[in-house]
């Protein structure tokens, strides 16, 4: 293809081309402290123009891979890094077979993991750029991967995707401009900005870590704490996972695993500063112990 | 520069990748993705020593190759316990077939819908009673209902509720409107029974319809993995069915498929290897492997044949390294082809004008 760049994030490296610069240039910029060094990639994603003439007039950008479905909406070009973290998203989602994935935010401080876990919209992305920025390892705001043999969570510390409300509060909280990627009004999910990770948790990327807690939170709403037992876990998880019919018993066997290891909590919190005080606070109470238990046994 | 041609290559010698470097594998595994045969070259190259991170991309995909297998054996079981109640036989098409028959077509092979084929006469019960075990339509939409009813080989697809997989339930091999008429109670009467009670069609008509599906229908988008299945077949057949060459010559007759097989078979001969088993026409000596001879053709048929063979190679080969489509007049002329093949223009013209008027695309 015309443009082209490739980046690794975690175990997965991505083979990105594009009919057009100035994704791949937003790419390089968003990802400068990844390695973007060209072997073998796991998946290949194209940003291709929807026809010939839409390269140059109105230019659409398609949304095209290894993996694709076949009714995604084309991106305008403004929107290129958007569609480009989403085909990403895609490959994972529909071709990644080495762990289980689960769509979940996580976390980690002394090599153990809060997960969180919700629908789009409950806060779990937000709430993981914060708590990384406030002494916590980010390890991804879009998936964790899970290691069927291991029971390890490896992280896949991609930019945050920060929507609508979110943006200011991050802008709030990170002084350093230059980990923010460009600003793109309208698109399907609203106004969206991405935020580079604190370079240690890029650097930190290939280490595992152990689960320890499982949060299913809910942003918005009175504050509430409640026991979420291991299957009604189980079953949440089942829905937030891509692959887990992919992987059959080992996605099973994962996942059994997994829920068995920690607690979990449900949490409902009105505001980001709220939320991270409630993750703080249960970490206190369960979270290390509970880790602590896991990795002894 | 990559194409399908690397493809083959990777295919019928595993040992010629072992020269490639990191850009010529990146460029051989899209490629290979792109034809939806990534499956059997990970099989292919199960045993040949490759770079760490292509080990790595393969052991995914012959994971994914056991567990795509596993759910379409197990959705030809929904299937066939939905139609217990259909006295008629049930015979497996396609992927299914190959992975349920064990042949060896079904190493790594892909397999998306579920392909059945009833007689046309229980094709009310069989629809009724997939409806009843939770299977649904999949377009509402009732001029192209009536298309499929009135013109197609099979009734319009129907996908499970629940487990979101499609079946498409056959009643012949190809649309009413094709020139060709294969002979459907004759494909039905040779099938073999599986131990689980299915059927799959007998060797000769596995291959009549794979190049009917190929040559007499489509538009060549899975050309070459249609091909690749056709190259399986026709090795193992030849080995395992005695008196396969002079069956294949008969059922291809039969069904009015004889180009279309021979077609086929030339492709395939060129993209893979495959021995040559087949007489092109009935005047024609028959050609064997052993014998190492061409196929015989007056000099100006062979010519004329050698150059529309070439344009099918073209369209089959028609794709690069980032797993794009290429030559897009190749594929545009194909593309109406299939059309022209399934229809006569008059009614080509009345039926484009109907989707025009809709909003339709292609």
């Amino acid at each position: 293809m015309r443009h082209s760049c490739s980046i690794t994030v975690g175990p997965a490296r991505f083979r990105i081309g594009s009919d057009w610069r100035a994704p791949v240039d937003q790419l390089r910029a968003l990802y400068q402290d990844y390695p973007q060094d060209e072997g073998v990639p796991d998946f290949t994603v194209r940003l291709q123009a929807t026809s010939s003439i839409r390269r140059l007039i109105k230019p659409q950008v398609a949304i095209a891979g290894d993996f694709t479905l076949p009714d995604a909406a084309p991106l305008p070009l403004e929107q290129g890094l958007l569609a480009a973290e989403m085909a990403m998203n895609l490959q994972m989602a529909l071709g990644w077979r080495r762990h289980l994935l689960l769509h979940a935010s996580a976390v980690s401080r002394n090599g153990r993991a809060v997960i969180m876990t919700g629908v789009s919209g409950a806060g779990k992305s937000t709430l993981s750029a914060l708590l990384g920025e406030r002494g916590w390892r980010f390890l991804g705001d879009e998936f964790v991967l899970l290691d069927p043999d291991t029971g390890m969570i490896a992280p896949f510390p991609r930019p945050v995707s920060l929507k609508n409300t979110a943006i200011a509060a991050m802008e709030r909280e990170v002084d350093d401009e230059s980990r923010f990627g460009p600003v793109m009004h309208d698109t399907p999910k609203g106004t969206i900005r991405h935020l580079r990770p604190r370079t240690e948790a890029v650097e930190l990327m290939t280490r595992e870590t152990r689960p320890a807690l499982l949060l299913f939170p809910r942003f918005g709403y009175p504050r509430a704490v409640r026991r979420v037992d291991e299957a009604e876990s189980f079953v949440r998880l089942t829905q937030a996972s891509t692959n887990y019919v992919a992987l059959g018993e080992r996605g099973f066997d994962a996942l059994t695993g997994f829920v068995r290891a920690m607690s979990a909590c449900a949490i409902d919190y009105a505001d980001g500063e709220e939320g991270v005080e409630m993750v703080e606070r249960l970490w206190s109470e369960q979270g290390g112990k509970v880790g602590e238990r896991a990795a002894a046994a | 520069m990559t194409d399908g041609w690397s493809v083959a290559r990777a295919l019928t010698d595993p040992g010629s990748v072992a020269g490639l470097d990191a850009t010529g594998w990146t460029h051989l595994l899209s490629a290979a993705r792109a034809l939806s045969l990534i499956g059997t070259l990970a099989e292919a190259l199960a045993d040949s020593p490759v770079p760490p991170g292509v080990a790595r991309v393969l052991a995914d995909v012959r994971q994914s190759n056991v567990t795509g297998q596993r759910q379409a054996l197990w959705e030809a079981k929904c299937a066939s316990m939905a139609l217990t109640g259909y006295p008629g036989r049930v015979v497996l098409l396609k992927g299914t077939a190959f992975v349920a028959a064990g042949y060896d077509a079904a190493l790594g092979r892909s397999i998306g819908d579920l392909d059945i084929l009833v007689e046309h006469a229980g094709l009310d019960q069989v629809e009724a009673l997939l409806l009843k075990a939770g299977w649904e339509w999949v377009k509402p939409d009732p001029y192209d209902d009536a298309y499929y009813r009135q013109w197609m080989h099979e009734l319009p697809p129907l996908i499970h509720a629940e487990r979101d997989r499609m079946i498409d339930v056959h009643h012949t091999i190809l649309p009413l409107t094709a020139k060709p008429k294969p002979d459907a109670a004759a494909l039905i009467a040779a099938a073999r029974v599986l131990p689980s009670g299915l059927y799959v069609l007998s060797p000769a008509d596995i291959i009549c319809h794979a190049a009917a599906h190929l040559i007499a229908d489509g538009d060549m988008s899975g050309g070459m993995r249609n091909l690749w299945d056709i190259d399986r077949l026709v090795r193992q057949f030849v080995v395992e069915e005695p008196g396969f060459s002079d069956t294949l010559a008969e059922r291809a007759k039969l069904h009015g498929l004889t180009d279309a097989v021979g077609r086929a078979l030339r492709l395939t001969q060129r993209l893979f290897g495959t021995p040559i088993v087949f007489r092109l026409k009935p005047q024609s000596r028959v050609v064997t492997a052993q014998s190492g001879h061409g196929l015989r053709l007056s000099p100006e048929n062979e010519k004329q044949v050698t150059a529309s063979d070439a344009l099918f190679l073209r369209r089959i080969t028609a794709v690069d390294g980032w797993g794009r489509k290429t030559r897009k007049l190749t594929r545009q002329a194909f593309y109406m082809r299939s059309h022209l093949l399934r229809m006569p223009p008059a009614m080509l013209a009345r039926h484009l004008w109907t989707k025009w008027r809709k909003g339709h695309r292609g």
